[in-house]
């Protein structure tokens, strides 16, 4: 059973190890004259406005509430699409009726102007 | 020891080792950042219990969305730590001790009197079939369990609009 998951395990090998040579091969190699210019969390971009560690608008909170729901709602599709084609029309009608209910938040999100920055 | 149990020790010691510094860490955006690897830990060890769906449950939902909204929770407080230099502790510290050392107590006593520990490891189900079965008993026996699901994932939606919107305006 652990064999199905060697391919994935690899993939994580792989990836730890290219992350590590890659930092490693910087600090190795790379040049450090570091000027006040150069320090900056931007170099050659924006001037930082303000600290680094300030309050964070409150519609951060509300995007990631809205994507932890339609998350939840993605992964009760994923049992359901694996025998989608065994339950017939009952399991899609049963599926719509599910999609159905959580249309009406999302359309009362949208009314509501959540989905928008401004 | 098989291979099996060496990938659950070195799991289990990540969570142990993970959620010990959530909880000593000054800073809450890096106690943030040890809780998801706590959670993968947990990924992992349901992977060892044969439940391959409930470890990708565990990635994309408590890592990729609950993570990401405890960091935006975070960042929505005042004080996000290592400044203020006062003590971690909460004054009833030993009352939460005595009463987790209770609930050990307890748990080992239970757990000791289970057979399960001596027997072997009955063979499991292949994955593929589990899911499907998963998915059957989602649109069948468990219908009406599911249908609420929406309810509830609805009713989550609005409050959270009405709680942080409504009063932002």
């Amino acid at each position: 059973m652990l064999n199905d998951y060697l391919p994935l395990m690899i993939l994580f090998g792989l990836a730890l190890a290219l992350a590590a040579m890659v930092v490693a091969l910087g600090h190795l190699f790379g040049p450090r004259r570091p000027t006040d210019r150069k320090s900056q969390p931007y170099e050659s971009g924006m001037k930082p406005i303000g600290p680094g560690q300030r309050r964070m608008s409150v519609r951060f909170y509300l995007i990631a509430v809205l994507f932890i729901l339609f998350d939840i709602e993605v992964v009760f599709f994923l049992p359901w699409a694996v025998v989608f084609r065994d339950l017939k029309i009952v399991g899609f009608i049963e599926m719509t009726v599910f999609i159905l209910v959580l249309l009406v938040g999302f359309i009362y999100a949208w009314k509501k102007g959540a989905l928008e920055w401004e | 020891m098989g291979a099996m149990q060496i990938l659950f020790l070195l799991a289990a010691a990540a969570v142990l080792g993970a959620a010990i510094l959530v909880v000593t860490s000054r800073n809450l955006v890096h106690a943030a950042l040890w809780l998801i690897v706590a959670l993968f830990g947990v990924a992992v060890v349901y992977v060892l219990l044969n439940a391959g769906f409930f470890a990708i449950v565990q990635v994309v939902i408590y890592i990729g969305a609950i993570a990401i909204l405890f960091i935006f929770a975070v960042m929505l407080t005042r004080q996000i730590g290592g400044k203020d230099g006062g003590s971690q502790n909460h004054s009833t510290w030993w009352v939460a001790a005595l009463l987790s050392l209770l609930l050990m107590v307890g748990i080992v006593w239970i757990l000791s009197t289970w057979q399960g520990f001596a027997t072997e490891l009955p063979a499991l189900a292949n994955e593929k079939e589990l899911i499907s079965e998963l998915g059957k008993s989602l649109v069948s026996t468990y219908l009406l369990p599911f249908e609420l699901a929406s309810v509830l994932l609805v009713a989550a939606l609005i409050g959270a609009i009405y709680v942080s919107w409504e009063k932002s305006r």
